[in-house]
């Protein structure tokens, strides 16, 4: 803990030193941005921004996580379906973000659904990927412990093919909450007429350096937030089985 | 024989299994299987390693159906097996293992069953936290807790020391005695199937096939080691005349 709080110390002191030597108008230094954040705060534009965002990202975290990973399940255990899903795969997993985001307002207009969808697109394939490899790392003399015994579907969904998943779950939600949110703040900035992405948007034409560290770092605040309280907790859980390393 | 329309009765006519090599041509494993267990009955295959014995438990327990012959499953169906390795969810306590596979068994029943099988004080512990033994023991406790209608073991007692293997021996067959099912056991150890079984087939090297059937008269008594060795010696005659 004390290595923590050195480290953040130090970093917040070549801040303020980076600041003064470049500036206050292209590096402001820590105390304005944190006035800023208060004034934010105050007139309720924060709460505000960081809520839309937080909303597209949850929208769109869970959609592209259950959708991408029932089919990363069925491509995993079924070969045909692998066959199958793979170019589509491929073409999803080499499409650049921008691509996605561009086609999605070009062909739904600029509203909440394609903003969504597109997020929740560019981070599917990946998932679907990831819990693919889980799929077909799943025990084969459990599967057939559970025929035997006539275990019901939804108890081997739950007991036995989820225990084998979570730890490839859990690397498809970490990796993919950092994504989504990037991506969200890019779809913000390009049709969307609020959130962190759009705030920033707005910043950079007015070259308010002050505002986009403002807003990114509280964003950031609240993301890290979010990792320690809830997928931490939550990976603890999962792997609380597990005889405990050193 | 067991009295007509046996509900418990197990019928098993492997004509023919084979796998496909991996070389390309046929690996015929199974050649005119026949066997029958009656009601209550235990029977013991006994053959050497490799000669299809766990491949002709997963046809019986309907996991591979890939074969020519039929399979009559004592009434009701209900399955309770034993796998070489205890294969319990390493995720889920002992208890909370034979609950899953068993969820219709009853407080009583499991309490009595954990008490038999000497699993109690770790009910609450996860697989992992578990030796070998208790891991086989869990495995059998899961097995019995559904009330089979069939009990199939696959080497139940392998790569145990020879006095826990024996006193595990000894708690399977009170467990068997208590509530009478019919069980097929798998073994390369000719003194485990005498000490467990009604009846024992022995089989032939793959393709594999019955060549000889024991009946055994007063199974799960303690005998005296004369009595051993002319059992001993009634198979070896048996296997002999084939």
């Amino acid at each position: 803990m004390a290595v923590r709080i050195v480290s953040f110390a130090l970093l917040i002191a070549a801040w303020s030193v980076g600041s003064q030597l470049a500036g206050q108008r292209m590096l402001p230094d820590p105390q304005a941005v944190a006035l800023m954040m208060f004034e934010e705060a105050r007139s309720g534009a924060l709460a505000f921004n960081l809520g839309a965002t937080l909303a597209r990202v949850a929208v769109a975290f869970v959609l592209a996580m259950v959708v991408g990973s029932i089919i990363g399940l069925v491509m995993g255990r079924y070969r045909i379906a692998d066959r199958f899903g793979d170019p589509w795969l491929v073409v999803l997993l080499n499409l650049p973000a921008l691509v996605i985001i561009v086609l999605a307002y070009v062909w739904a207009g600029l509203t909440e659904t394609a903003a969504i969808a597109a997020v929740a697109l560019n981070k599917l394939p990946i998932a679907a990927v990831t819990v693919r490899e889980g799929a077909r790392a799943l025990d084969r003399g459990l599967d057939d412990m559970a025929q035997v015994f006539r275990m019901s579907a939804w108890t081997r969904m739950r007991h036995v093919v989820l225990p084998q998943l979570a730890p490839y779950l859990a690397a498809a939600a970490r990796s993919g909450l950092s994504l989504v949110w990037k991506i969200v703040l890019i779809v913000e900035l390009l049709g969307r007429p609020n959130g962190v992405g759009f705030e920033i948007g707005v910043a950079f034409q007015l070259f308010d350096v002050t505002k986009i560290l403002t807003y990114a770092l509280a964003f950031t605040a609240v993301m890290l937030v979010i990792e320690t309280f809830v997928v931490q907790p939550l990976e603890r859980h999962a792997s609380r089985w597990r005889p405990r390393t050193a | 024989m067991p009295p007509a329309g046996d509900l418990g009765r197990l019928e098993v006519d492997v004509k023919h299994k084979s796998f496909a090599a991996a070389s390309g041509g046929k690996l015929h494993v199974l050649q005119g299987l026949v066997l029958s267990l009656g009601g209550g009955e235990v029977g013991a295959l006994v053959g050497p390693s490799g000669c299809g014995k766990t491949t002709l438990l997963r046809i019986i327990a309907g996991l591979d159906r890939d074969y020519e012959g039929s399979i009559g499953l004592p009434d009701h169906g209900r399955l309770g097996v034993v796998f070489q390795e205890p294969r319990l969810l390493p995720w889920r306590t002992l208890e909370q293992n034979v609950r899953l596979a068993a969820p219709e068994a009853s407080d009583a029943t499991l309490i009595a069953l954990f008490r038999a099988l000497g699993l109690e004080a770790h009910r609450h512990l996860f697989p992992g936290e578990l030796s070998l033994g208790l891991a086989r023991r869990a495995a059998l406790a899961r097995a019995f807790a559904i009330e089979p209608d069939l009990l199939l073991l696959d080497e139940p007692f392998v790569s145990l020391d020879d006095a826990l293997a024996a006193r595990l021996r000894d708690e399977l067959a009170e467990l068997v005695t208590r509530r009478p099912v019919t069980t097929l056991l798998v073994t390369h150890n000719v003194d485990e199937a005498i000490g467990l079984a009604n009846r024992l087939f022995f089989l032939s090297d793959s393709p594999t096939r019955v060549v000889a059937e024991v009946p055994i008269a007063r199974p799960r008594e303690r005998r005296t080691p004369e009595e051993l060795a002319a059992l001993r010696a009634e198979i070896a005659r048996k296997l002999g005349q084939t």
